[in-house]
C-alpha cells in the first residue's frame, strides 16, 4: 500500500508528543501532567518562570531521566519512537534528538573540528566497522570520513568559525562556545533540535545573530525546533508556538499573541500579591518586544 | 660504556613490556575512572594463552618460527580479549552508577579470582619453554664484553614499536578513537551524539587486553617461564608506569613504561639486583607526592 504525498497538510504534522508527563523527585513534583506537541518545521517555545520544570522536560526527552509518568512518543519518517523506553544514545541516534545545554558541555579537550565529527559517530562508525576500516583506511570508510568532513565544514562556514577549527573548545570564548553546541547538535542530523536557553549569556547582537540562525534552521531543514530561553524578545520574534509552564504544569498554550496578553500567563511572571508591579521586568512576555 | 649499553638495551626491552600494560591502565582509568586492578591478571593470562599455543602449535608441528609466532599472537589477543571484555561485562558494568569504590573492590575480587583461576587450571608449578629465537646482533665490543641485542630484544621493541604507533592512530584518528575521547570528557553528551557508551567502554577493555595479551606473550619468550603469580608484581609495576607517565595519558603510559623498564634495569646494574622493586616502587611514592598528575598528565584546575 502506498500512500500518495500529494496533498500537503495545513498543519505540519506533529514530530514530538508528550502525553501526561510527570516528573517526580522525592517530595517534589517538578513536572506535573504535562502535555504539549511540538512540530516539524516550526519552533515550539517552552517558557515559564525560574524552576518551572522547563529543563527536567528536556532531560526527560533526552533520556537523562526517566519519567515518573506518562509518555513522550517522537515519529521519525514512518517510524515512532518511545524516548521514554529508549536508551540515551539511540534517542539521539535511531530517534534523531539533539540538545544543548544551558551551560554548555562542549568536548573541552578536542578541537572545534573533532566535536563536530564525534556528533557523526554513528555514521562513521558504521562506515567504519568498527574503525578496522579506518586503520586501513579503505574506501568506503574514506568516503564517509570525506562526507562528514564536509557537513563539519559546511557548518563552520555557515557560522563563521572556519578559523578556530583546530582549537581546543574549552579555551575558547563563550559566544562562540554557544555557536558550536549548535553546529554539533545540527551535525547529529537531528529531525528535533533541544534548544536549553541559547542566548543565555550573549550580547544584543550575538542574540540577534542567534535568533537568525535558528529561524534559518527551522526553514532549510524543516526540522522541530523546541526552545527554552528567559528572553522574551527571542521568544516572541521567532516561536511559532509557546507553552507556558508554572510549578511543572501548563498554564496556557498557544501563538505568541495570545500568550503575551494571557493573563495566567502574566500572573505566572509577575505574581498576584503585589499590585504595583508593573511590566518593567524584560522576563515578563509582554516586554522586550523591541529587540 | 659497554655496560651501560647493555643495561639500556634491557631495561628498553622491560619498558616495553611495562608500556604495553600500563595502557591498558590509563585508557581505563581514562574512561571510567577506575583502576582495574585485575589488569595484571589479564596480562598473566596472556601468558599462559600464549605458551599454550606454542605446546598445541609445538605437537601440531609447526616448525615455522614466524608463522608461530603470528598465529600464537593473534590467538594470545583474541582469547586474552575474551576474557577482558567478560571481566568488564561482569564485575564492573554492574556496579556502574554505584559508589566509586564499588569497582574497585570488585576489581581486587576479579584479580584474586583470577589468579586462583588458573592455578586450579594450570596447577602452581612454574611452567617453562625453551628459546625460541636464538642469537642477536652484537652491537659493541669493549674489553670483552659483548654488547648484544638479542633478536628477541629487537621484536619485542619493534613490535612495541609498532603497537603503540597503531595506537596513537586509533585513538587520534578514528571514530573509535574520538568516541573514546568523547566518552572520557563528558559520557552523557557522549551518549546524546549518538555514542554507544557501553559499548565503547566494552571496547576499552578489550584493547587494554589485547596489548595485555601482546605483553604476556613476550615475557613467556623473554623469560620463558611463567606462573599464575606472575601478574601481581608486574601488573603493579605497569600501574606505577602509568602513574610515573600521568595516568589517563596515552603517551605517559608508554614514557612512564619505558622509564620504569630502565629505571629497573640500570638499578639491578649498579645497586643490588634484590632491590630493584624497591626502587619502582619509591618512584611510584615520589610520583604521588611531588607530581601527582605524572609527567604528561594533565593538572586538574577547577575552574571558578
Amino acid at each position: 500500500m502506498t500512500v500518495a504525498v500529494a496533498d500537503v497538510p495545513a498543519v505540519p504534522p506533529d514530530l514530538l508528543t508528550v502525553a501526561h508527563l510527570s516528573m517526580r523527585f522525592g517530595g517534589l513534583l517538578a513536572v506535573d501532567d504535562l502535555s504539549f506537541v511540538a512540530r516539524a518545521g516550526q519552533i515550539t517555545a517552552l517558557i515559564g518562570p525560574n524552576g518551572a520544570g522547563k529543563t527536567t522536560v528536556f532531560n526527560c526527552i533526552t533520556g537523562f531521566y526517566r519519567p515518573t509518568a506518562g509518555h513522550i512518543a517522537l515519529e521519525r519518517g514512518d517510524r515512532s519512537f518511545d524516548l521514554d523506553q529508549l536508551s540515551g544514545h539511540r534517542i539521539a541516534r535511531d530517534a534523531g534528538v539533539a540538545r544543548t545545554f544551558q551551560n554548555i558541555r562542549l568536548f573541552p579537550r578536542m578541537t572545534v573540528l573533532e566535536n563536530l565529527l564525534v556528533a557523526q559517530h554513528a555514521k562513521l562508525m558504521r562506515a567504519s566497522a568498527f574503525s578496522l576500516a579506518g586503520l586501513l583506511g579503505l574506501k568506503g570508510f574514506r568516503e564517509a570520513e570525506a562526507r562528514a568532513m564536509s557537513l563539519a565544514e559546511d557548518w563552520l562556514t555557515r557560522l563563521g568559525l572556519v578559523h578556530v577549527a583546530d582549537r581546543e573548545c574549552g579555551t575558547l570564548a563563550y559566544g562562540i562556545q554557544r555557536k558550536i553546541e549548535i553546529a554539533r547538535a545540527m551535525c547529529t542530523e537531528p529531525c528535533l533540535l533541544c534548544l536549553d536557553e541559547p542566548a543565555a549569556g550573549l550580547n544584543p547582537r550575538e542574540t540577534a545573530e542567534l535568533s537568525r540562525l535558528i529561524t534559518s534552521i527551522r526553514g532549510e531543514f524543516g526540522i522541530g525546533v523546541l526552545l527554552i530561553e528567559h528572553d522574551m524578545g527571542l521568544v516572541m520574534g521567532i516561536s511559532d508556538r509557546i507553552v507556558v509552564l508554572d510549578h511543572g504544569a501548563c498554564i496556557a498554550e498557544g501563538k505568541p499573541a495570545e500568550i503575551r496578553n494571557n493573563p495566567a500567563v502574566i500572573r505566572a511572571y509577575l505574581g498576584e500579591e503585589d499590585p504595583r508591579a508593573g511590566p518593567g521586568s524584560t522576563d515578563a512576555p509582554g516586554a522586550g518586544d523591541g529587540a | 660504556m659497554a655496560y651501560f649499553l647493555q643495561q639500556f638495551v634491557n631495561g628498553l626491552t622491560l619498558g616495553a613490556v611495562y608500556g604495553l600494560i600500563a595502557i591498558g591502565y590509563t585508557m581505563v582509568y581514562g574512561i571510567i575512572g577506575m583502576i582495574n586492578f585485575a589488569h595484571g591478571e589479564i596480562y598473566m593470562i596472556g601468558a599462559f594463552i600464549a605458551m599454550i599455543a606454542f605446546a598445541v602449535l609445538g605437537v601440531a608441528g609447526v616448525a615455522s618460527v614466524p608463522m608461530a609466532l603470528i598465529v600464537v599472537l593473534l590467538l594470545a589477543i583474541v582469547f586474552t580479549a575474551a576474557y577482558g571484555w567478560t571481566v568488564e561485562r561482569l564485575a564492573y558494568r554492574p556496579l556502574r552508577g554505584s559508589f566509586r569504590l564499588a569497582p574497585l573492590i570488585s576489581a581486587i575480587g576479579m584479580s584474586i579470582f583470577l589468579q586462583n583461576y588458573v592455578q586450579l587450571l594450570q596447577g602452581a608449578r612454574v611452567k617453562a619453554m625453551g628459546p625460541l629465537f636464538r642469537g642477536g646482533f652484537v652491537l659493541m665490543e669493549d674489553e670483552g664484553f659483548r654488547v648484544t641485542l638479542s633478536y628477541l630484544q629487537l621484536f619485542i621493541i619493534v613490535l612495541t614499536v609498532a603497537l603503540m604507533a597503531g595506537f596513537t592512530l586509533l585513538i587520534q584518528r578514528t571514530a573509535l578513537g574520538r568516541a573514546q575521547r568523547a566518552c572520557e570528557q563528558d559520557q552523557k553528551m557522549a551518549a546524546l551524539c549518538g555514542i554507544n557508551v557501553d559499548r565503547t567502554i566494552s571496547l576499552t577493555f578489550v584493547l587494554g587486553a589485547g596489548l595485555a595479551a601482546v605483553a604476556g606473550l613476550m615475557s613467556t619468550l623473554y623469560y620463558g617461564v611463567i606462573d599464575f603469580f606472575i601478574g601481581f608484581l608486574v601488573g603493579l609495576k605497569a600501574f606505577t608506569a602509568a602513574v610515573l607517565g600521568g595516568i589517563g595519558s596515552l603517551p605517559g603510559a608508554m614514557l612512564g613504561g619505558v622509564l620504569i623498564g630502565l629505571i629497573e634495569a640500570f638499578w639491578a646494574a649498579y645497586f643490588d639486583a634484590a632491590y630493584k622493586d624497591v626502587a619502582a616502587f619509591s618512584i611510584l611514592i615520589l610520583v604521588l607526592i611531588f607530581r601527582p598528575t605524572g609527567l604528561l598528565g594533565r593538572p586538574q584546575v577547577e575552574k571558578v
